[in-house]
């Protein structure tokens, strides 16, 4: 298996748990789930962020710096499943680069 | 019905150990938020806090006696002294079955469950010291001020979150002004900067990282206090008659709960809590000068606070001065609600509207008078400070010169 191949099944193992995670959180059939579906239409309110963001981190080991006050701040939009899955794969890129570094 | 004096006033927070101290921060407007120093923060997300700092416990209690108290005890208890010395008051035997402690706290002796916790589950401990459970149960400081003071009357502890001071506050005002007690030792208590609890609050994601900035329109969350305020209230007859000075008169309190989210606001809830105190105090919205607000500095809280005031007040809302004194000592929790009727009676004693501190600019949605970081030279004679829980419990108190 080459380099591309291994990470580009990583990338989508990445996208099936984040898909579970937010089915299970907005308990919605994961497969109506696609990129462009908006975490506002799945009625996903303040509380239920803070629990996508704490099993994101859980499932990642990563750190996700969001504050309810400042959304902005976190570097990762959580609009629509597409931010989230893209947002995620960045601060997994970024996490492996400060663990090989 | 007996109307009910301030007749003592005692406060421990990150603002200094008395109420001078108080006083003092207060009209200058400083903000005592900093770098968290007793715990480790390098694992926290959230590393400021309004600590108490240089408190030395040891100078406040015999070794013996230190053993057993929790730091929200030892809180409550210094602030308990200065109360009862300011008052003048003598617990004779018979005064001792007819005063009543009515303590808020959210959570208790947290530094005690954080740290035998961390022991049996982190450690593996095989035991823990016996003291561990008189420690952290909620009640204890309630039962140590009654215990100093040898009070026999009515104790408990009230708790309700970040309004658990004015609801055990407004009970405590009840049962003078209903002449069950005739004298009610009563305030709140909470230290809960522990690394346990940390982690808890940076999950919520609602904590500044830079500091508390209520109204203000970068305003980035709340930032955590700690300490305590106590009072003592009799009845103003009763107080007249003794020559006690007269700090200030609670005219009202009023509650509500919001029965809609564990942790949003509501802005019904908030305002049916100032309407019922108003009620309850026979005062017009006209009549209110100053309100010290809830003021979180969340986006939520400030936002909310504001518009209930709007609908409470009417007009009258924009000829009030409103201002968190949250921004300057932190959120106390449990404690809150009794910094904030301290800071109040203080601010109505001295003629000065405490200020909100690192204020930077406005919130169109935050459009009131809130006194950015200066303290306001003016004379008034009616104040509401509110408290509005997590979990939607709300209670009002209403304060009079």
């Amino acid at each position: 298996m080459s380099l591309d191949q291994k990470e580009k099944i990583d990338s989508a193992g990445i996208e099936s748990d984040i898909l579970d995670i937010i089915a299970k959180q907005a308990k919605v059939d994961r497969a109506k789930l696609t990129r462009r579906t908006a975490l506002a239409e799945l009625n996903i309110q303040s509380l239920d962020l803070v629990e996508i963001i704490f099993a994101l981190e859980d499932t990642f080991d990563l750190e996700v710096p969001y504050n309810a006050n400042d959304p902005k701040s976190a570097g990762v939009s959580f609009e629509n499943v597409g931010d989230v899955i893209d947002g995620v794969a960045k601060l997994i890129a970024e996490r492996d680069a400060r663990k090989t570094a | 019905m007996n109307r009910v004096a301030i007749t003592g006033l005692g406060a421990v927070s990150a603002l200094g150990v008395d109420v001078r101290a108080h006083s003092e921060a207060l009209r200058a407007g400083r903000c005592a938020i900093g770098p968290i120093t007793n715990i480790a923060t390098e694992e926290l997300v959230t590393k400021i806090a309004a600590e108490v700092r240089g408190f030395d416990p040891a100078s406040y209690f015999e070794s013996g006696k230190l053993a057993l108290l929790d730091r929200c005890a030892q809180f409550a208890l210094i602030a308990t002294r200065e109360a009862i010395a300011g008052s003048g008051l003598v617990f004779h035997d018979e005064l001792r079955a007819r005063a009543a402690v009515v303590i808020g706290a959210g959570v208790g002796g947290q530094v005690t469950l954080d740290e035998n916790y961390y022991r049996v589950y982190g450690q593996g401990a095989k035991r823990l010291h016996p003291f561990t459970i008189p420690k952290l149960m909620i009640s204890a400081a309630a039962s140590h001020i009654t215990m100093e003071l040898g009070i026999t009357g009515p104790s408990f502890t009230v708790a309700s979150a970040c309004a658990s001071a004015n609801h055990a506050i407004g009970i405590a005002f009840q049962m003078v002004r209903a002449g069950s007690v005739d004298v009610a030792v009563t305030g709140g208590t909470e230290a809960t900067i522990t690394f346990g609890t940390m982690k808890g609050w940076d999950a919520l994601r609602v904590m500044a990282p830079d500091t508390c900035r209520p109204f203000s329109h970068d305003r980035k969350g709340m930032v955590l206090g700690e300490g305590a305020a106590v009072m003592v209230l009799e009845g103003l007859e009763r107080a007249q008659a003794r020559g006690a000075e007269i700090l200030g008169e609670i005219v009202g309190f009023g509650m509500s709960s919001d029965a809609g989210d564990i942790v949003l606001p509501s802005a019904d809830g908030a305002a049916a809590a100032m309407r019922a105190c108003l009620a309850d105090a026979g005062l017009a919205p006209g009549d209110v000068n100053y309100i010290n607000a809830h003021g979180t500095g969340t986006a939520a809280n400030d936002v909310t606070e504001t518009k209930a005031i709007h609908m409470v007040m009417g007009e009258h809302a924009r000829r009030l001065a409103v201002s968190s004194t949250k921004s300057m000592h932190g959120h106390a929790l449990g404690a809150a609600g009794a910094l904030e009727l301290a800071a109040t009676v203080i601010a109505i004693r001295e003629s000065f509207i405490p200020p909100t501190a690192n204020f930077t600019a406005p919130d169109p949605q935050c459009d009131l008078d809130y006194v950015p970081n200066e303290a306001r030279a003016q004379r008034f004679d009616v104040a509401l400070s509110n408290s509005f829980a997590f979990g939607g419990q709300n209670a009002v108190l209403a304060l009079r010169r």
